[in-house]
């Protein structure tokens, strides 16, 4: 097959959108999460938070007609289920993995059974109010360009500004600063003045915020309904993403649109019958997430306090 | 014994000539331990301070209350004569203080310019401008004589280096009143003198500083007045001009000093034809890939000390991890007895007679949550000494607790107590007489006296002699140079991961080791 011509049919246009558009819950989740771990905290969470959110925004959406609140409303839920991980492994403090991985569970759990009794359903709600994609005119026909950046929701633009501006916060503020010595040498920051547990709570409240975002995102947009369990382990594939990026937002992009491309094309190899079990092809992000780790992690440096509690004068 | 303390001079409110700072019965306990008991202390304008003691006397939780990071149980502080409580940092740093810990506080992957920056209202609140600070940090640094790249990041700088930051930080900040908290600990000879040269510099510009430090050269060369804390109490504070060296070192241990170990000027055992232990051109590489290692190569005869200098951090550790075993050299051979024990494993080498004394006694050294006489039993648990068929013959395990307990004087309420509740020198008296104790054929000890009172670090450096004299090859590895000078026969230096130098005890002195260890070779 002619390479060119494919990309610019309907099936390469479909291929490129939906690379964006399954990156895009993953870059939100991994983003946010730069905050947390340049900070020092872990966020294992990431799964739970994205869960809750769709569940949130998909309700709401369809409560209100509106996928605006239906967004907020899985923003605020991210922001809350990170604002009891920070109380159990910041003011408390307690292990954070284990935490992390009892809101990942918990919130399993906890979300069908809201669901369950909100939309008297079981497994899927009908179709919600969404977010839709608005093709930006003349930019739309760009080949891979245009079905990849300006076909899409608005959204796909957040989650890119916020690339942005993480860079920015990171390099350039006061606050980035501080997030990097309480990640890097606690003590440091304590013995300016500054608080490390403060900033570390807040920086984890901002990943609740980006992963309520990419939740919200998976019912509003990937798709107009809530499922059980709909997020099916992308949180940890955020995480697996955060370190291929080497915890930097323009390589935590990079990372992610790479993971959007295999998904993409799983889902193009089911469509075209390939003669490959589909259990194989659903299994390509994952085993990309093992590789790319294998690969690519062990280079990595990770900040010198990360997954540490800090107390002042503890020995 | 006479001491005869100065009476603390008592200002009045807003008087110019009286005390820049005061601190009245200031006490600070951390549960049971009174770290701070009733202390009191004063600083003169323009005045260095010392603040002597040994390890764990209460030097730096005094000087962390005026630092603002910890609030006082009783007892009070004056600034300029007026009565002040620092809640924070901020307090503290408005009030014109200015540490310099004895841990440097700053943060490795930034910048210099981003570490003075960090949480300072005055360069930005939002968009700090570093460069604007970086600026004028090198003005400041200039100003002092000091040469300074705020653009360097704090990773790539020498720790002498580092350590200028800090008090460029302090004084860019404001200070008036710097404290420094043991700030010779980690450096050369050399960059101490310049240090030292820098702070009465500084004070002639109408700085003020606390120097802590237990090396009473240092003070002597530096200091106006000192004042000595033991067990958290104030001893007293003397002017330096009047008070001896023995009188401020029985203020410090609470007895007359005992004679030092003599050191080893005679020399020993010809050398063997095959050394004990060598390593032959070995070379390590840490994590990054970086050489620490370079070509080392050494050898210890029978009876022979051979003590390994240099500062902190020039593959120290890395060449003591090889010997015992822990690490694997990238190239090159260990040797024991001629044999090649490269590929051996540490318990190997212990069944062959070597014996190892880790730098940190807390982290690999000792298992803090044992007991003493588990921890004695650790290496040669598996033998027939302590076990039969895997089980554990406990009583022998007491046994022999008991009887190194009494043999090497170790202070305990007896085998079973937790290693965790000892004092620094009775950890390391059970680590030394682990080792010791099995009489081994080859010894390799790396800071055998680091953070032990002075009581301790007699008895330890009497076990390395008598070991020696016994027969034994040992490898002293320390940052002390006065330390290496007693007890080695030979003595090499290790800078930059390779050895620069190798001198006969009696040949060398004091300068010499000290210019080879900053990579200068004489
Ligand atoms: N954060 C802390 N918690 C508990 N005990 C402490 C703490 N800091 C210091 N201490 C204890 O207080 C005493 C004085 O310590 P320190 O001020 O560090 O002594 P120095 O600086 O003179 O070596 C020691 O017994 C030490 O163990
Ligand atoms: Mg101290």
């Amino acid at each position: 097959m002619d390479i060119f011509n494919w990309i610019v049919s309907a099936q390469g246009e479909g291929f490129f959108s939906a690379t964006m558009r399954l990156a895009v819950p993953l870059l939100l989740a991994a983003v946010g999460a730069i905050y947390a771990e340049r900070s020092g905290a872990i966020n294992v969470g990431i799964e739970g938070m994205m869960l809750s959110s769709a569940l949130s925004a998909a309700l709401v959406a369809a409560d209100t007609g509106s996928p605006t609140l239906g967004l907020l409303a899985g923003v605020v839920t991210g922001i809350a289920v990170a604002a009891l991980l920070a109380v159990f492994t910041v003011l408390l403090p307690a292990d954070p993995v284990v935490v992390g991985i009892a809101l990942n569970l918990l919130a399993v759990g906890g979300t069908t059974f809201v669901f369950r009794i909100f939309s008297n359903q079981v497994g899927t709600t009908t179709t919600t109010p969404g977010i839709d994609a608005e093709p930006i005119p003349l930019l739309e026909s760009i080949p891979i360009l245009g079905p990849l950046l300006f076909d899409q929701s608005y959204l796909v633009y957040i989650a890119l500004i916020g690339v942005v501006i993480t860079w920015v916060v990171l390099k350039f503020t006061s606050w980035g600063l501080l997030l990097r010595a309480a990640g890097e040498h606690p003590a440091a920051a304590d013995s300016l003045g500054l608080s490390v547990n403060r900033t570390r709570f807040v920086a984890l409240l901002v990943s609740g915020a980006f992963a309520g975002l990419g939740g919200a995102f998976l019912s509003l947009v990937a798709s107009t309904q809530f499922v059980e369990n709909m997020t099916a382990g992308r949180g940890y594939i955020a995480m697996a993403i955060l370190i291929l990026g080497h915890r930097s937002p323009w390589g935590v992009l990079l990372a992610s649109l790479l993971f959007g491309l295999g998904d993409a094309f799983q889902l193009r190899a089911q469509l075209d019958n390939t003669g490959v079990p589909f259990q194989f092809l659903l299994m390509i992000p994952y085993v990309l997430t093992i590789v790319t780790l294998a690969v690519f992690g062990r280079r990595l440096i990770d900040p010198a306090a990360l997954g540490t509690h800090f107390r002042r004068g503890h020995r | 014994m006479a001491i005869s303390p100065l009476e603390p001079a008592r200002a009045a409110p807003g008087s110019t000539t009286g005390p820049i700072l005061q601190m009245d019965k200031s006490t600070v306990r951390f549960g049971e331990v009174v770290a701070n008991d009733r202390v009191s202390f004063d600083l003169a304008p323009g005045e260095i301070h010392a603040l002597l003691g040994e390890n764990g006397a209460g030097k730096t939780t005094l000087m962390r209350v005026l630092a603002g990071l910890i609030q006082p149980d009783e007892g009070q502080v004056f600034v300029r004569g007026e009565a002040r409580s620092f809640e924070s940092v901020a307090d503290s740093v408005a009030a014109g203080i200015g540490m310099v810990h004895q841990h440097f506080m700053l943060v490795p992957t930034l910048t210099v310019a981003e570490n003075v920056s960090l949480g300072l209202r005055s360069a930005g609140r939002l968009f700090p401008n570093t460069a604007r600070v970086g600026r004028e940090l090198r003005a400041l640094a200039d100003k002092h004589g000091l040469s300074l790249d705020p653009s360097a990041r704090v990773s790539d700088l020498s720790i002498g280096q580092q350590q200028r930051v800090e008090i460029v930080k302090a004084l860019y900040r404001g200070a008036t009143i710097l404290i420094l908290d043991e700030p010779t600990a980690v450096l050369t000879p050399g960059e101490t003198d310049s240090l030292l040269a820098m702070l009465r510099s500084l004070t002639e510009q109408g700085t003020s500083v606390v120097f802590i430090s237990h090396k009473l050269r240092e003070i002597r060369a530096v200091a106006d007045r000192v004042t000595v804390l033991r067990h958290g109490q104030t001893v007293g504070t003397w002017a330096l001009d009047s008070v001896a060296d023995a009188e401020l070192t029985s203020a410090m241990i609470g007895r007359d000093a005992a004679p030092t170990v003599s050191s080893r000027l005679a020399p020993t055992t010809s050398v063997a034809p095959v050394p004990r232990l060598a390593v032959e051109r070995v070379g390590a590489r840490d994590r990054r890939g970086h050489a620490v290692l370079d070509s080392v190569s050494l050898s210890v005869a029978p009876g022979e000390i051979l003590g390994i200098a240099g500062v902190d951090g020039n593959g120290q550790t890395e060449l003591a991890e090889i010997l015992s075993g822990v690490r694997r050299p990238s190239a090159g051979e260990v040797r024991l007895d001629g044999a090649n024990i490269t590929a051996a494993t540490v318990a190997e080498r212990i069944g062959h007679g070597l014996a190892h004394v880790p730098e940190d006694r807390q982290r690999t050294g000792l298992i803090l949550d044992l007991s003493i006489a588990e921890n004695l039993a650790m290496e040669t648990v598996g033998t027939a000494m302590f076990s039969r068929r895997g089980s554990l013959n406990r009583a022998a395990v007491r046994a022999h607790a008991e009887d190194i307990i009494s043999r090497f004087d170790i202070r305990c309420s007896g085998p079973d107590q937790r290693v965790r509740d000892l004092s620094g020198g009775n950890q390391q008296k059970v680590l030394i007489a682990r080792a010791v104790s099995r009489a081994p054929s080859a010894l390799v000890v790396s800071q055998p006296t680091r953070g032990v009172d002075l009581g301790a670090v007699e008895n330890i450096h009497r076990q390395i002699l008598d070991l020696a004299a016994q027969g034994c090859a040992v490898i002293l590895i320390s940052t002390e140079l006065d330390e290496i000078l007693a007890l080695s026969d030979r003595i090499a230096v290790l800078y930059s991961g390779t050895i620069i130098s190798t001198y006969d005890r009696a040949t060398v002195d004091l300068g010499t080791l000290g210019m080879n260890m900053t990579g200068q070779s004489v």
